[in-house]
């Protein structure tokens, strides 16, 4: 900003107008040349570019527009491991168990099924067809299978498929994947053989992991099964008939589809991906997408607009899990105990995170797991616990003791970078200091190299989560077993793992749910993990749409029972 | 026409009248630094950034609230807000109603500890949900948030301790159907909560004097926070001040250390000359030619950061691996300029050695250039730390960074705007600070404008 | 000239070359592994997994096979996408990006070469200090609080307008293009609305300036042939680096936006440690960069004939 050049110009007024008309001109130019500009910037980016056409809900053409958090990175059923994949899955194909509007099991492609000691058998539907009109059989179930447990295919969720016999053996290599205890005796019956009792089973099979893949298709695509809406053939109400990576989706009603109890919907569009829920909130308020989950910050704005808000636990439950290689100061009973005494789970939930939809968690099963007859934890209430620093004090001594130290060294919190996360981590360090005067240090990690660090033991406490594979309270209850690779933290007890294989194979529900219990006091005797909260989800829907479900076992979100209904406005 | 005597023709006498002296002689920096200070915009951004270095150093001085200090009764609150609570006895766990109840109430007093509501069944309701509102239920029938469900008739309480503020709620219980849907029946009931602590809370918190004694039904004041507090209850005013210390600390010290590099090894490239600075130059060029910020996130990752490290060293060492050939560039020009002028030449005639032409004539002179960069740069590494933080490459948590803070304040941004403004605030004021400082610098050293009367 | 720019192109491949060795090597000292998950896998398929990404063999072998199937323009599989190619997701999603920065850089340098005009010729009158007062918003307000706001306000816009005036988020219409690239392209706006500025103030004071008002010359032909031109070369001069800032600092207005940019792809592989797709990304953008800056000096090198001669 030089000041003392301007003297030349200042005094000057007819040479300003004209220079100015000039510039103005100038300006004229620039802004038609945009203009220009815009429009072929524009022509190009529709190639690249999502049709949103804006509308939450388009009743003529019976569709609705929906958002997804995530581009899906695998639509292969064997491989998918992530949320969004599970979504999208869940409406384009369908398994041989489903899930009914209830979250009760319903008979998907299967007709009926019988589970056994030593197996189970499926009959097949004859009706069951997929997009191309050939009907679904009980081979593209046993070809997906095989698939799966299949070495060179690296399926993670291979391991999901143990309980059926030799799967295991087939997974490490030792026998080839023929010898899978899965048979297609004729095109319309199944036959599984359990490598030991599995009760369980209808609940297993309604995983996506389990869905079937055409073999003569799956050979057609090359390897580029998958990859794209045309690299795939579904047998689900809808089909993925237009995917633009990473921008949007659309899936078409399935025509050969079955029943006419799922899939009212003509069309879904998945107009945006985006995991900004604050860019969510913003589409859904101005009427371009049809539901969102909303964050405690937005509630207050939400309530402002009178909206109907719902929740829903969305299964996951998040503790804190200790490292109990020996070495370790947290392998020590007393010092674990100590923490436990310290805190209490309700103050995290309430003042710290805030989430009206979060649950303070007590105990490794979830508040909605099922067991004989009614609410697990309603048969098999959780142990009490409510903070006592004088006891919390009184075992930190007992620590000191036993580890013959006068101060105990820095503690490591391994955490993630997610918002929730990075609030929980900061909320413990100050309780800890302040109330038992111990010195935590959170290691933030991203996903990945929280998972390494887990998996070397390079932690002392870590903040960890476990949501569910099926509804059965074995998803939660096998964590702690000392075989299970995802027990991070090397937990070892022989009681418990004694414990687990009664839950496994046992065939007397009240027997399981019994070990289960068990598991439950177990795991606060000797403070395996320290239970963190139950997450939930509060969200709020366009009044116009009904039936959508959002779920805590299954996908995430679930349109395949919504339909439009204008009227009640 | 004038009048021409005889006397305007007379001889000039032939004294010397000396050159007076029309003030004194000035080098370069004092002219420099009288332009400087007649800046009055630069002069106020100087101001500003001595008020900001004061308010960082000296600051926890005067306020020596930990900023990791967390008042879980205090969540949010803006600057302002009113203080006083009553005293209560310590929270219990609550079992139940114990008296019989006709109709939705309130059971007990309602406060920020915990508000209890009981009822009765609604008429055919299989089971139960609460809801919680800042705003009475209407026509349209918006109860607000759900905040519990119970799926049978056998538990008709409910107890509310979710962030709880002082002020009007209102809370509903909806009859659920078979389908453990909400149904039509609902009984809606207003609640004031009053703000509230416990004697144990109100002694830890240092509210109460030495020796006097507090019971329950006083009211004492609770603790000030002049600018607010955050989502975890947490000073704004002392996390600023510790986040002015990573901002400044990285601002100031990056930009001196990847500068002060520049200049050494552009000095040397632009003395040498030749082969040796085409080939430093070359060197230069590549690290130019990195993507910054992508560099930067790669870093940081692969630098790692170990657990209760603050992640402000890698950042660092980054910058000044990244950032340093511009400044190299400069330097090398400036030099090479310098290398042509007169008065070099006639130095090394007079048998200078080549330590004496840099330290005394080269250097000096490219000072002001490498000065006024030097105060460009502040502001953008201030930027970059910020930017890094809010996509959470930044500073690791929790230590606090004004960017780090900014990104945690524009979640929240519609409903406690304060927790974003103050440190958004802070770091364009920054930012804009030094960049009128600079301007100033580059026009008060400008030499072409150096006052020549 | 041909000299000229066949020295600038190999100077550039020496470049990508170097860019693409450094990457390599930050990338393969970052902690962490790519292959990990939520579920734990067995050993036989975590094996399978490495055989498939090449990831079994030595560091040293690793570099040459990357370097070969760069020079071939293959970036490998994403092991995110697993489906996806490198190759393919930078097809996809860089035009997006490249669309938008280009959008912002000609917005920003238009813009600044005519708000930079127009405050050098009302000087300290009110277009002058309105102009300044918005530049200095500009370069003080961080970017992504300017992109969260804005989004807001075209919430705001819309619901009391009671109609989509302008879209919130998504890509694909020319309505989805203007805010995101205004948002993206202020702060250079800014900074080269002062560029011009100082330099249009230093021009006028010029000797040549003078001499040509002396000589009568029409005062609009002084302005633009005289004034405008030469005062934008500086503005010129600064635009190539720009381009670099805007194209990979697009990302946090491609993540509120909703926009499929590649920037956006990059912050969300980096958290995922896809090797593949951050190296690929930040080899492609390198490259971008330089032929950017090859290119700027070449146009730079038409106008201005002093460059050439060096």
């Amino acid at each position: 900003m030089a000041e003392t050049n301007s003297r030349a110009i200042e005094g000057d007024d007819s040479f300003t107008r004209s220079a100015g008309k000039q510039l103005a001109l100038y300006a004229l130019y620039a802004v038609i040349s945009l203009s220009v500009l815009v429009y072929i910037l524009s022509v190009a980016a529709a190639q690249f570019g999502s049709n949103s056409t804006g509308q939450a809900i388009d009743v003529e053409d019976n569709a609705v527009t929906i958002t997804l958090r995530a581009e899906p990175p695998q639509l292969d059923q064997g491989r998918s491991t992530d949320a969004s994949s599970f979504v999208v899955l869940a409406h384009a194909f369908e398994g041989l168990i489903a899930y009914d509007e209830e979250a009760r099991l319903t008979p998907g492609v299967a007709e009926r099924w019988e589970i056994r000691e030593d197996g189970a058998t499926f009959w097949l539907r004859e009706d069951a067809k997929w997009s191309d009109g050939v009907p679904v059989t009980a081979y593209d179930f046993e070809f997906a299978w095989r698939r799966v447990v299949d070495p060179a295919t690296a399926s993670q969720y291979a391991f999901i498929f143990y309980s059926i016999k030799n799967a295991e053996a087939v997974n490490t290599g030792v026998l080839p994947k023929e010898m899978l205890g899965v048979r297609a005796v004729s095109d319309r019956q199944l036959e599984v053989e359990f490598e030991q009792p599995t009760p369980y089973f209808d609940k297993l099979v309604a995983f996506i992991t389990f869905l079937p893949v055409r073999e003569d298709f799956y050979n057609s695509t090359n390897g580029r099964y998958g990859a794209d809406a045309d690299e795939m053939i579904y047998n689900g109400p809808y089909m993925i008939t237009d995917w633009v990576h990473s921008a949007s989706m659309v899936w078409k009603k399935n025509p050969y589809y079955w029943s006419d109890k799922r899939g009212f919907l003509d069309e879904i569009r998945v107009a945006y991906i985006t995991s900004d829920t604050n860019a969510k909130l913003n589409l859904f308020k101005d009427g371009q997408i049809v539901e969102t989950e909303l964050l405690s910050p937005m509630l207050p704005g939400a309530m402002a607009e009178r909206w109907q808000i719902d929740r829903i636990m969305d299964g996951t439950v998040f503790f804190f899990e200790f490292n109990h290689r020996p070495g370790r100061v947290t392998d020590n009973l007393n010092f674990r105990k100590a923490l436990m005494y310290a805190h209490e789970s309700s103050e995290l939930v309430y003042k710290a995170l805030k989430e009206a939809s979060y649950l303070p968690a007590v105990s490794l099963f979830p508040a909605w797991i099922q067991g004989v007859n009614g609410p697990f934890r309603e048969e098999y209430p959780p142990p009490e616990h409510h903070m006592d620093l004088e006891k919390a004090r009184h075992h930190l001594e007992l620590a000191k003791q036993e580890l013959g130290v006068d101060e105990f060294p820095p503690i490591v919190m391994l955490s993630g970078d997610t918002p929730v996360s990075l609030v929980a981590s900061a909320y413990y360090q100050e309780l800890f200091r302040k109330r038992l005067g111990l010195e935590i240090r959170i290691d933030a990690q991203i996903f990945k190299q929280r998972l390494a660090k887990m998996t070397s033991g390079d932690f002392d406490i870590v903040l960890a989560g476990w949501g569910p594979d099926y509804d059965d309270a074995l998803t939660f209850g096998d964590f702690f077993a000392s075989w299970n690779l995802n027990n991070r933290g090397r937990y070892n007890s022989p009681e418990m793992d004694s414990y687990i294989r009664t839950a496994q194979s046992s065939l007397d529900p009240k027997e399981r749910m019994d070990a289960f219990g068990n598991i439950q006091q177990l795991v606060y005797d000797d403070v395996a993990m320290l239970p963190m909260y139950e997450r939930g989800w509060s969200f709020v829907v366009d009044p116009r749409l009904k039936g959508f479900r959002r779920r805590s076992v299954g996908p995430e979100v679930d349109y395949n029972y919504a339909y439009i209904d204008v009227s009640s406005d | 026409m004038s009048k021409l005597t005889a006397a305007d023709f007379a001889p000039h006498s032939n004294e010397h009248h000396c050159h007076a002296l029309s003030r004194p002689s000035l080098s370069y920096w004092q002219d420099a630094w009288i332009r400087l200070k007649s800046n009055k915009r630069a002069l106020a951004s100087g101001c500003l950034i001595i008020g900001l270095l004061i308010f960082t150093l000296l600051g926890p001085l005067l306020w020596s609230v930990n900023s990791s200090e967390q008042d879980l009764d205090q969540l949010s609150t803006p600057p302002g807000s009113a203080r006083s609570a009553l005293i209560i006895p310590d929270y219990e766990p609550w079992a139940g109603p114990t008296t019989t109840v006709t109709e939705l109430e309130l059971a007990g007093s309602a406060t920020t500890q915990s508000v209890r509501l009981q009822w009765t069944s609604l008429p055919e309701a299989n089971g139960h949900r609460v809801y919680r509102n800042l705003y009475p239920v209407g026509e349209e029938k918006a109860y607000g948030i759900p905040m519990a469900e119970f799926f049978d008739n056998n538990t008709l309480y409910f107890e509310d301790r979710l962030d709880l503020s002082p002020g009007i709620y209102y809370y509903s219980v909806v009859a659920l159907g078979n389908n453990r849907r909400p149904a039509t029946e609902a009984a809606t009931i207003r609640v004031d909560v009053l703000r509230a602590t416990t004697v144990d809370e109100a002694i830890a918190q240092g509210l109460v004097e030495e020796g006097e004694e507090i019971a329950v039904g006083d009211t004492v004041n609770i603790a000030l926070h002049p600018l607010g507090t955050d989502y975890l209850g947490r000073d704004m005013l002392a996390r600023l001040m510790e986040g002015a210390r990573v901002s400044l600390f990285i601002g100031i010290f990056a930009p001196l250390l990847y500068v002060l590099m520049g200049v050494v090894y552009g000095s040397i490239a632009g003395f040498m000359g030749g082969k040796v600075d085409q080939l430093m130059m070359r060197f230069a060029d590549f690290v130019v030619a990195l993507p910054f910020l992508l560099f930067m996130i790669l870093f940081k990752i692969s630098f790692g950061i170990g657990p209760g490290e603050s992640g402000i060293f890698p950042m660092l060492v980054a910058m000044v691996v990244l950032l340093w050939p511009a400044t190299a560039r400069l330097v090398r020009g400036q030099i090479m300029q310098i290398r042509e002028q007169g008065y070099v030449e006639a130095s090394k005639l007079l048998g200078a050695k080549s330590s004496y032409l840099i330290l005394r004539h080269m250097l000096p002179n490219t000072l002001g250039v490498v000065l006024v960069t030097l105060t460009f740069e502040i502001p953008r590494a201030i930027f970059t730390e910020a930017f890094l933080s809010f996509i959470g490459m930044g500073v690791a948590p929790p230590t606090p960074s004004w960017g780090s803070m900014s990104n945690e304040g524009i979640k929240t941004m519609l409903n406690t705007p304060h927790e974003l403004i103050f440190p958004a605030l802070l770091i364009s004021i920054t930012v804009l600070a030094f960049n009128l400082l600079g301007d100033g610098l580059r026009d008060a050293l400008d030499a072409r404008m150096r006052n020549t009367e | 000239m041909m000299w000229f720019i066949g020295k600038r192109l190999v100077q550039g491949l020496i470049t990508v070359w170097f860019i693409a060795t450094a990457t390599f090597f930050a990338m393969h000292n970052v902690p962490g592994d790519p292959l990990l998950n939520d579920r734990a896998t067995t050993a036989i398929i975590r094996a399978n997994l490495e055989a498939k990404y090449g990831l079994d063999k030595p560091v040293t072998t690793q570099y040459f096979i990357y370097l070969n199937n760069i020079a071939h323009g293959d970036f490998g599989i994403s092991f995110a996408q697993e489906n996806r190619e490198v190759n393919d997701i930078i097809r996809e999603h860089f035009p997006v990006s490249a669309i938008l920065g280009i959008l912002a850089v000609v917005i920003a340098a238009v813009g600044g070469i005519l708000w930079g005009s127009l405050t050098a010729l009302y000087r300290n009158r009110l277009p002058d200090y309105i102009i300044m007062f918005l530049v200095i918003l500009g370069i003080s307000v961080p970017s992504f609080v300017i992109a969260a706001l804005s989004q807001l306000g075209i919430v705001t816009i819309n619901s009391l307008l009671g109609r989509t005036f302008l879209p919130v988020a998504g890509w694909g219409t020319i309505s989805h293009m203007l805010v995101p690239a205004l948002v993206l392209g202020l702060t250079t706006m800014a900074y080269l609305t002062r560029l011009m500025r100082s330099s249009m103030l230093e021009i006028v004071n010029s000797d040549f300036v003078r001499t040509a008002k002396s000589k009568g010359v029409p005062p609009a032909r002084i302005f633009a042939r005289h004034q405008l031109r030469n005062a934008v070369l500086p503005v010129i001069t600064v635009l190539g680096p720009s381009i670099a800032a805007i194209t990979t600092g697009g990302f946090v207005v491609e993540i509120v936006f909703a926009i499929p940019g590649l920037g956006r792809f990059f912050v969300e592989a980096v958290q995922q440690l896809d090797y593949t797709v951050i190296m690929g990304t930040t080899v492609f953008y390198g490259a971008f960069l330089v032929f950017m800056v090859i290119l700027v000096d070449v146009i730079y090198g038409f106008i201005d004939p002093r460059v050439r001669m060096n």
